[in-house]
């Protein structure tokens, strides 16, 4: 009996402060989005604005509209990573639609981008895909959609800025691989399937490697003429 | 495995017979329309049988069982692939008896062990209800079932051991809200299906109804509803039992894991007066007395460098929400200090929430809910250890210590 002894005292020392505390246990949670977003900053950083695990993406200053389609396709299992499946499974709409407004309103700053790492052949390679696309082989410029400045237009197409490699390339092999999805037309699925391993090397190699904009802002709904249709963005 | 095909050819000559027909035009009464929908709320019929993004009620979800997976029916009134052409009777066999038009076992993972008590008059509201619903085309999916469980006769057995029909009764001596309460958790409610131990069959003994015990395959455990050790609900309040079931929080805890899926898709629709029959219930099968106290097998020294190391973590990580006394801010943080789901003999729950975090379910009555951050990747399995051990006993809490090798092997559990 007396092997416990250590642990009983320990027990009476850290019981003694309970009364104290639970007179005064009226205390709430804040009632701000923030407490209660707070599940998402071991990966996605306090204020959305991403943590050094390159795998985890900023969200903060994204168009609400793409965030929404991203929570709900995690909820609904459309889009697959467990961790985030899990955490949203029994949510709402209403509540899923004010946690996208409420990271799509925050402008932390961005992280300094990454030195490249990369030959400028692979860098240059990505930039001409970026801005031109590959007429040969019917890859539409990344910047016909997300925009001249890579800032994304509302409601639901992303900013490309401001996000690390790993994650770029993680994502495209998501829709090659039918990890990731969306409503359909699925035109990134089209889009990443018609891309090579080392287009996607390139691509996510020139975009993490370029400064993110001091006010990220995004293209007025329906201003750019997009090459495809997509069901994630209504017309 | 034929059974979408037997069920075909029963439902062709159904359709062709006159009773049948008559039975299929009598429109049933707005009013039981209405109760046989809340009533199949209360049966959480929607959970299992529609698919994610599936079309309601069509099933095709797939239940990953010990024995292999089993794919939902689709219970729409489609007549060729739904049960369009069943009538009231055979509906009924099915809720009380566990088969088929054609005679035909049905596994038992559709719950009608709990079913069987579900009485003539509400199995027909839900019966009607079903009726009401947008049918829907689609083809049951075979199951996968692994030898020798693809065998249906096998259930023959597994009845034996383990099903009792019989329609509830209630009991004279208690009130109407009491058995009220009896007749939601035990039938419709089918709590037992997790609360209940499931032995190596498969199987859920009426002997230790209520013990608690591990869910299969999903590594959650589902606590002892009787023993106050446990989520035995005796020091509760019946307000703080119709706040968990209802809004997913209360002061004395939150809905996590597979519980979270019943508040949201079946316990907050239910109304005030049978949410609170249930909880008057449930805290009548608490036993009384006061709980044990909890006997560890660390040695001590190793235990109290366990707790100061878990307590650093915890002053760091959870004291901000959780207080640093583990008085919580409840109902949206909730306390750690007397938390049950902490203390159970069990300690997969809290090993699980600190590693995956999780939110309570969205409801009308708590729909923005807070969430606790998951801790998988900044804490090691030590610091996992560590900190469950403190939160399990510390305060004067009751739990035993767990060990680094245990949080490791949850980190491989299926989240979803």
């Amino acid at each position: 009996m007396d092997r416990f002894l250590p642990l009983t005292a320990l027990l009476a020392l850290v019981a003694l402060p309970i009364d104290a505390a639970r007179s005064q246990t009226t205390e709430r949670a804040p009632d701000t989005m923030a407490a209660r977003v707070l599940a998402c900053a071991p990966c996605h950083g306090a204020e959305g604005e991403g943590t050094s695990d390159a795998y985890f993406p900023r969200l903060a200053g994204k168009p609400a509209g793409y965030l929404y389609n991203q929570l709900i396709a995690f909820r609904d299992g459309r889009r697959k990573y467990p961790p985030m499946n899990y955490l949203l499974e029994f949510q709402t709409d209403d509540y899923l639609k004010k946690i996208a407004e409420y990271f799509a309103s925050l402008r932390p700053a961005f992280p300094q981008p990454v030195p490249p790492v990369d030959s400028k052949e692979v860098l240059a390679r990505g930039e001409e895909i970026v801005k031109n696309g590959d007429a040969q082989h019917g890859i539409p410029p990344c910047s016909a959609c997300h925009g001249p400045a890579l800032g994304g237009m509302e409601p639901g197409i992303p900013g490309l800025l401001g996000l690390r490699a790993a994650y770029i390339s993680g994502q495209l092999g998501g829709w090659r691989y039918g990890t990731r999805t969306a409503l359909a037309p699925d035109c990134m699925q089209i889009v990443a399937s018609l891309l090579t391993e080392d287009d996607v090397k390139a691509v996510a190699a020139y975009l993490s490697s370029r400064p993110a904009p001091a006010d990220p802002s995004f293209a007025p709904r329906g201003s750019l003429p997009m090459p495809l249709e997509c069901g994630s963005e209504p017309h | 495995m034929s059974r979408t095909s037997t069920g075909l050819l029963v439902g062709l000559l159904l359709a062709l017979s006159p009773a049948t027909a008559s039975a299929q035009q009598k429109a049933a009464d707005p009013a039981v329309i209405a109760k046989g929908e809340y009533l199949a709320r209360a049966g959480d019929c929607i959970a299992c049988h529609t698919a994610r993004e599936g079309k309601t009620f069509a099933g095709g979800l797939p239940m990953k069982t010990p024995f292999g997976t089993l794919y939902t029916s689709n219970i729409t009134p489609d007549p060729q692939t739904g049960i369009g052409t069943w009538t009231s009777d055979q509906f009924y066999q099915m809720m009380h008896n566990g088969r088929f038009p054609d005679g035909g076992l049905v596994y038992p993972a559709m719950p009608f062990a709990s079913y069987t008590q579900v009485t003539r008059e509400d199995s027909d509201a839900i019966y009607a209800y079903l009726r009401t619903v947008p049918p829907v085309k689609q083809l049951n999916k075979p199951h996968d079932l692994t030898f020798p469980f693809n065998n249906r006769s096998l259930i023959l057995g597994w009845r034996t051991l383990f099903f009792r029909e019989g329609e509830f009764k209630p009991d004279p001596t208690k009130s109407a809200e009491w058995n009220r309460g009896n007749y939601l958790v035990e039938g419709l409610g089918h709590c037992g299906m997790c609360h209940t131990p499931i032995n190596a069959l498969g199987g859920s003994k009426q002997s230790q109804a209520f013990e608690g015990g591990l869910i299969p395959m999903q590594n959650w455990y589902a606590p002892s509803l009787t023993s106050n050790k446990e989520t035995g609900l005796g020091d509760w309040t019946i307000e703080e039992i119709v706040d968990y079931l209802r809004k997913g929080v209360s002061a004395k805890g939150a809905v996590y894991g597979p519980m979270a899926e019943v508040v949201y898709n079946s316990l907050q629709y239910l109304n005030d007066d049978d949410v609170r029959a249930m909880a008057v219930y449930l805290k009548g099968l608490a036993q009384g007395g006061a709980p044990e106290k909890a006997s560890t097998s660390l040695p001590s020294a190793e235990s109290s460098l366990l707790l100061s190391f878990g307590k650093s973590i915890y002053d760091r990580d959870c004291a901000s929400c959780h207080g640093a006394t583990g008085q919580g801010m409840p109902p949206d943080y909730p306390p750690l200090a007397g938390n049950q789901s902490i203390q159970m003999v069990s300690a997969v729950n809290p090993i699980r929430m600190v590693l995956n975090g999780g939110y309570p379910p969205g409801t009308s009555g708590n729909p923005m809910p807070h969430g606790m951050p998951p801790f998988a990747q900044k804490l090691s399995d030590d610091e996992v250890a560590a900190v469950v051990t403190y939160i399990r006993t510390a305060w004067g809490n009751r739990g035993e210590p767990v060990s680094a090798r245990q949080a490791n092997e949850l980190r491989a559990a299926t989240l979803n």
